[in-house]
């Protein structure tokens, strides 16, 4: 074991699998000797070399269809997007290309060795283009998984998942977290299941989930309503896609409440998805409406970043009400 | 003159503004369009073979095209490309690589893939969507792929495998495996950003991957000068990101298989990109949903006939002696009946089983993937008349 904190761990993981095999490349904007804006790539062209670990021009659409392009080949391609808000460029080559590689070639072609990285969520005085969580764009994207760690060690486990996993990966790293975000994490290889949730805490009143960096606002808001005597389940769901339906559905059938939490905007956000399938799953044994603690329907603002951010406190809020419904 | 170090720029002190001119790129031309060649000039590297194999390819794709339309206008296929003037192009190109060498297409490459040894019952059954189709049926008539032969999955979105052909490469590069990808497009997807972001990072990461493009004058109604770019076609772009170029006559097989020849050489064992624009002519419609009566004369088409590239070939086949008129004629005829003998017979296969539905959506289907499959087969044994290519295989042996 040893203390590392969020990028650390996923500069191990890179470190790891590129050591482990021969045709692991990771490449994105100034990833290469500079080891990237967040320096999660640090280290990795001096061990590995330029071939391995390198810049690409910036051009987010050309960084993915090269990455496409290089799974197809059988390689394992982990690209970075260097901000989640720059992502968008890039939207087909995800969408319909990453996504539909398999299905539409029978299976004759595939992009499994595709991994996607980028940085996403607010709380860093980022405004509207350093602070976006677009997960729930992508969840609406058959052939796509979705990861979202919340800690140093699920990044790691996650991370060397994502790399491996026979399909492309979108994996979201919380950059809030990155250096706030500090923990035990085991030096050698393992992995941990992508689609599996992960019960944080145990309780019986009422649900808690959330996701990425918000799973703190949920264990925040969780120690504050224990003080009211409320026991709260809190649940990470981990991956956005595909989803621990079957995890968060036992708990709120065990609960009667649920509260889903995300940064991202409200109308059409994941927590919907959420929502209108544990609805249809749990319709009995719900003691209230589930209710969504999301951000505003606006862009993310940056005068108002502490008004906009979704708290522990607006999460506690709806524990309350929900309890009191 | 003064130097800029840093840039290692030339100084000027008068200013002076480059226009389109500046590069005047021609095009080479080996036959000429009555079928001899060019005085004082060589005939590639081309044996009899593989020559006779070009021809025969292109006899082929002229045919499947011709009938297809014809199937498509009679309702027993759902939508077809024809490549009708651009045979040489896709399959001069093919005919000068390894048969290892990975061919990403657009749509209108389907010589190329013939070229490579794909069947006519192969052709069939994607046209046909049937249950023997590589594809497994999931995508429009045209979309061929296969793995056996290098052929990437055709996919719609324009231009979006040219970044991929320069990843591709690049995994080649690094295996050292020898070969190298050849990635086809036509004018108008040139315009898209997946050229601009493709070319751009195969040049600075100097992989071996070879950008072919069909320049045939339109992208469904739009003509290329003046509406889809205002400089000097494709060619001067390929100069301007640090790339070797050249612009062929792609109605000429043998300029077009030239080039190809060179500049996989340049690719392999250079690892340096190549650009090719091959000139040529749409002379049928966009797909069959276009006509082209809306946006050009027939005068205009009429004009390009006297440069059909088969026609061509075929007169300096024949003058070399390599093939005689009525083998052609024959070999013609006898491939039309095999055509129409592989269209009945794809057209009798059932559709996949209605489980292929969610395979291979992942490399295995999610538990919420299987329960809509287990809802929908409820559904169509409720109203098995509304389904009628599916119903009574539900319970088959698979």
């Amino acid at each position: 074991m040893a203390k590392m904190n969020l990028l650390q761990a996923i500069n191990n993981a890179l470190d790891i699998a590129m050591t482990n095999h021969r045709n692991v490349y990771s490449f994105g904007e100034d990833t290469g000797a500079f080891g990237g804006v967040f320096r999660a790539t640090s280290g990795l062209t001096a061990k590995y070399g330029r071939d391995r670990n390198f810049n690409t021009p910036l051009v987010e659409q050309g960084i993915l269809g090269f990455a496409n392009g290089l799974a197809s080949q059988g390689s394992y391609a982990v690209a970075e997007i260097q901000f989640g808000d720059y992502i968008f460029p890039a939207f087909d080559q995800i969408v319909n290309e990453s996504a539909k590689f398999r299905y539409r070639s029978g299976n004759e072609f595939n992009v499994g060795g595709l991994t996607i990285r980028t940085p996403y969520g607010g709380g860093i005085a980022g405004g509207h283009y350093h602070s976006q969580s677009p997960e729930a764009y992508f969840a609406h994207t058959p052939g796509l998984k979705i990861v979202m760690p919340r800690n140093p060690y699920m990044a790691k486990g996650l991370l060397l998942s994502a790399i491996f996993d026979p399909n492309p990966v979108l994996f979201m790293e919380p950059k809030r977290l990155y250096r706030a975000s500090v923990g035990e994490v085991p030096e050698e290889e393992y992995r941990l299941e992508i689609g599996k949730a992960d019960i944080v805490k145990e309780g019986k009143d009422i649900t808690v989930l959330a996701w990425g960096a918000q799973v703190e606002m949920a264990e925040k808001a969780a120690e504050m309503a224990a003080k009211d005597g409320i026991d709260c389940e809190v649940i990470d769901l981990v991956s956005i896609l595909p989803w621990d339906i079957d995890t968060v559905a036992a708990s709120v059938q065990k609960t009667g409440r649920l509260v889903v939490t995300q940064e991202a905007p409200l109308t059409n956000g994941f927590a919907s998805e959420i929502a209108a399938s544990i609805q249809e799953r749990c319709f009995l044994y719900l003691e209230s409406p589930i209710a969504r603690v999301c951000g505003l329907d606006t862009p993310y603002p940056l005068c108002h970043e502490k008004e906009y951010f979704v708290d522990h406190l607006k999460v506690y809020e709806a524990i309350k009400a929900s309890m009191s419904y | 003159m003064a130097k800029d170090t840093k840039h290692q720029l030339d100084i000027v002190t008068k200013a002076s503004f480059l226009d389109a001119r500046a590069l005047n790129i021609p095009m080479l031309q080996i036959l000429k369009e009555d079928g001899t060649l060019h005085k004082g000039v060589d005939a590639p590297d081309l044996d009899q073979d593989t020559a006779l194999k070009i021809f025969r390819t292109m006899q082929f794709i002229r045919i499947l095209d011709e009938r297809m339309i014809a199937a498509q206008r009679q309702g027993r296929i759902s939508f077809y490309l024809s490549s009708l003037g651009e045979e040489a192009a896709s399959i001069g190109s093919a005919a000068a690589l390894d048969s290892r060498d990975m061919i990403m297409g657009q749509y209108r490459e389907q010589g190329a893939l013939a070229y490579r040894g794909f069947s006519i019952e192969e052709f069939m059954n994607q046209l046909f969507s049937n249950e023997r189709d590589l594809g497994k049926g999931r995508q429009m008539p045209v979309h061929y792929g296969c793995a056996r032969l290098n052929f990437m999955t055709i996919a719609s979105p324009l231009a979006t495998q040219i970044p991929q052909a320069t990843g591709y490469a690049y995994g080649q590069k690094m295996d050292q495996s020898g070969t190298c990808t050849i990635c086809y497009f036509g004018e108008g997807a040139a315009s898209e950003g997946d050229f601009h972001a493709g070319l751009n990072m195969a040049a600075v990461f100097k992989v071996p991957v070879i950008f072919f493009c069909r320049n045939n004058g339109y992208a469904i109604s739009t003509p290329s000068q003046g509406e889809q770019y205002a400089g000097d076609g494709i060619a001067p772009r390929g100069v301007a990101y640090g790339m070797k170029t050249i612009r062929v006559d792609g109605n000429d097989v043998l300029a077009v298989y030239h080039a190809t020849q060179l500049a996989r050489k340049l690719a392999v064992e250079h690892n340096e990109p190549v650009l090719i624009e091959g000139m040529s002519y749409r002379m049928a419609g966009h797909s069959t949903s276009d006509d082209p009566t809306g946006y050009r004369t027939r005068e205009e088409e009429a004009g390009w006939r006297s440069k059909d590239p088969v026609a061509r070939f075929q007169k300096w086949l024949v003058s070399k002696g390599w093939l005689d008129n009525d083998d052609a004629e024959s070999h013609y005829a006898e491939q039309k009946a095999l055509v129409l003998d592989a269209l009945k017979a794809a057209e009798t296969i059932a559709v996949p089983h209605v489980d292929e539905i969610i395979e291979d959506v992942y490399d295995t289907p999610p538990a919420q993937l299987k329960q809509q499959l287990e809802q929908l087969k409820a559904h169509i044994r409720k109203y098995p008349e509304a389904y009628p290519k599916t119903a009574s295989r539900l319970d088959e042996e698979r």
